[in-house]
């Protein structure tokens, strides 16, 4: 539950809408990457998104930062709009919002010492004396559990762990109201995620920083977010907190996603094969379906599945909303 | 464990060693395992642990250069440690095969599925192409790809990351082998894709009465299908036996620790109990016992003497000098 999410706005995303041309002049096919997500993130928040690939999760990461450039929609940082992405537009986002990638090994520059890569942020912006960003790298470094001395060495001569400890110092530098983390931990040995799970966790509560953590392990989110949005082809199929999302799912997808998580409890073995299974081609961006992009696959589709696209509405008591023409029967039937 | 009556694989003592720039580093050191026919026997470690260097040895395929020796290697009741480098290559596909993690570039993208499955058929059988074919389609279908007869033509790029698994599931299946090793077969893919491709090869397990080896680092994975499970640290396993024992009452500290920090779906909140450091590179494996460094009941005796791996009571095998009070920390 979250403990002390506090009520101020940081960032709102309104109708956020990505679309990418494929194929050549004669056969152009559209990929609907993100259509029409709305979000907002209040400070000191933990927002898991989850989804399967394909689903829009690591475009609509990219839109949040400002790296990529919605087709419609609105994006507001603290209550500035900064959709336009002009010159100022860019710097206010980029004092805010910061990204942390899922590859450490990729994005660190090789050539560059840890001192650089951590002080670039702060150089960039033409903070601070040369000295007084070295203090400040130090700082960063303890802050995020690496010895300061380690400053002068390379990406190379630290562990995936670290490397991802050296990228959150990076994202931090300018002390962000927002990280944007795209798959922090996957790509990190089993033995160390759980080291940078903690410290995730430990700053949102220290410096009151909000967090999206995108992730396709069900796992991680359900332990660190305050609230979850399940994406499926483009649009959030469901979006609340976390454990009415869990617990209880109201959207026909979310019910067969959550099946298929095998547990680590040997207890709980056979939970997958017992799970919703669906059917149906696996879902591909290009020219989704109508209506409800998730029709072909649910088994409580009907015609009205087809045509009309469900809103995302509030369902049950709590203030969980599903797009869903029967999240109704849905939740009574699980 | 050698009352097991129908071994499909039996490894004892197996090393390999690699070397690097003229010294030898090894790799994995002397393992023991063991699959039995119809059993899904899970091989659980971390990158650098040496879980796919032994999968690749024992298939005959652990590199040029690579040094790999061991005391008995048996395939059934062949001895592949004697085996000549032309009866390896009629085992593998035969009586033995692997599936890789990366279904793209473990299929060949200029040749229709079609030829790469029937190939099976036509070079170990001497089947017609026309008989491979249909076997091909049949396959197919058996891995539950619809309209096999129609998609038999198509190219791998035709196919989405779950299909394209399941075609090299297929392949792996065509000749009925009693060995199949999996080498992390579902760490690409999506949750609900994984769940079809581990039902998959269980149901095939009963039905063909394989001995499946499944490598992975996933534990949750090795929770819902392992019958029987290895764990390896450093190309050592530390900690090995029946599943339910193993995953229900660990008595290795790094078993233990992998167990307690996993985060739960059914929990929330909270700090996730957390193994210091990170794995060791094989280069420089530490004295002792290799993960006293990172162990939360190392003792002094742990970094200087290493523990033998030693057959306990409840018929698991384990390398601590500490399992006894890991045991009894778990049965309170």
């Amino acid at each position: 539950m979250p403990t002390a999410v506090e009520t101020v706005e940081v960032l709102r995303a309104e109708d956020l809408v990505r679309t990418y041309q494929v194929g050549s002049v004669l056969r152009r096919s559209h990929v609907s990457a993100v259509d029409g997500v709305s979000l907002s993130l209040h400070r000191g928040e933990v927002l898991g998104v989850v989804g399967e690939s394909g689903c829009g999760k690591s475009t609509l990461a990219r839109m949040l930062v400002g790296l990529e450039r919605p087709d419609a929609g609105r994006l507001l940082y603290r209550d500035t709009d900064v959709t336009a992405g002009h010159r100022e537009d860019r710097k206010r986002l980029r004092d805010g919002v910061q990204m942390i990638f899922q590859d450490p090994y990729a994005s660190l520059d090789p050539r560059m010492t840890v001192l650089d890569i951590v002080a670039e942020p702060l150089a960039a912006n033409g903070s601070g004396t040369r000295s007084s960003r070295r203090d400040k790298v130090a700082e960063l470094l303890s802050l995020v559990g690496l010895a300061p001395d380690m400053m002068a060495r390379y990406a190379h001569q630290f562990s995936g762990g670290q490397r991802q400890r050296i990228g959150i110092a990076r994202a931090l530098a300018l002390d962000p109201d927002v990280l944007i983390c795209d798959e922090p931990v996957s790509a990190l040995d089993v033995s160390v995620q759980a080291q940078v799970v903690n410290l995730l966790a430990d700053l949102r509560k220290r410096l009151g920083v909000a967090i999206v953590f995108i992730a396709h392990d069900l796992s991680v989110v359900r332990h660190l977010a305050d609230r979850v949005a399940v994406m499926y082809l483009g649009r959030i199929a469901e979006i609340g907190d976390t454990a009415s999302i869990y617990d209880n799912p109201a959207n026909p997808y979310t019910q067969a996603l959550l099946s298929a998580v095998p547990s680590p409890d040997r207890g709980a073995r056979g939970g997958v094969s017992r799970r919703r299974v669906l059917t149906g081609e696996p879902p591909s961006p290009i020219d989704p379906p109508s209506g409800c992009r998730f029709n072909p696959r649910c088994w409580l589709a009907q015609d009205r599945c087809h045509t009309e696209v469900p809103d995302l509405r509030v369902v049950g008591s709590t203030s969980r909303r599903a797009a869903c023409h029967f999240a109704e029967s849905a939740l009574s039937g699980s | 464990m050698d009352t097991l009556v129908r071994p499909a694989l039996r490894v004892r003592g197996l090393s390999v060693t690699f070397p690097v720039s003229g010294v030898d580093i090894p790799a994995v050191r002397h393992v023991d395992l063991d699959v039995p026919r119809g059993e899904l026997v899970a091989l659980l470690g971390e990158s650098g642990s040496g879980k796919s260097v032994t999968a690749r040895a024992v298939m005959g395929l652990a590199g040029e250069g690579a040094q790999v020796s061991a005391d008995e290697l048996t395939l059934g009741d062949v001895d592949l440690n004697s085996a000549s480098a032309r009866t390896l290559r009629e085992l593998r596909g035969a009586r033995m095969s692997l599936v890789l993690q990366d279904a793209l570039s473990a299929l060949n993208p200029v040749l229709t599925i079609g030829d790469q499955l029937g190939e099976l058929f036509r070079i170990h059988q001497g089947a017609s192409k026309k008989v491979a074919r249909s076997r091909a389609a049949d396959l197919l279908g058996q891995v539950g790809i619809p309209a096999p007869a129609k998609r038999i033509d198509d190219y791998p790029h035709q196919f989405s990351g779950g299909m394209r698994q399941r075609i090299l599931i297929a392949m792996a299946i065509a000749l009925e082998p009693e060995l199949l090793i999996a080498d992390e077969p579902t760490t690409a893919l999506d949750v609900t894709v994984q769940a079809q491709i581990l039902d998959l090869l269980g149901s095939l397990r009963t039905q063909l009465d394989m001995g499946v080896l499944l490598i992975t680092h996933d534990l949750a994975v090795v929770s819902e299908v392992a019958d029987r499970l290895a764990v390896m640290y450093a190309g050592r396993v530390v900690e090995a036996g029946d599943a339910d024992t193993v995953l229900s009452r660990p008595s290795h500290p790094y078993t233990e620790a992998l167990l307690r920090s996993v985060p739960r779906i059914e929990h929330h909140g909270g700090d996730l109990f957390t193994i210091p450091g990170s794995p060791p590179n094989p280069a420089r494996v530490p004295s002792g016992c290799p993960f006293h460094p990172r162990c939360h009941r190392a003792i002094d005796l742990c970094s200087s003497v290493r523990p033998e791996l030693l057959a306990t009571a409840d018929g698991r095998t384990v390398a601590c000098h500490r399992s006894e009070e890991v045991l009894d920390a778990h049965s309170r």
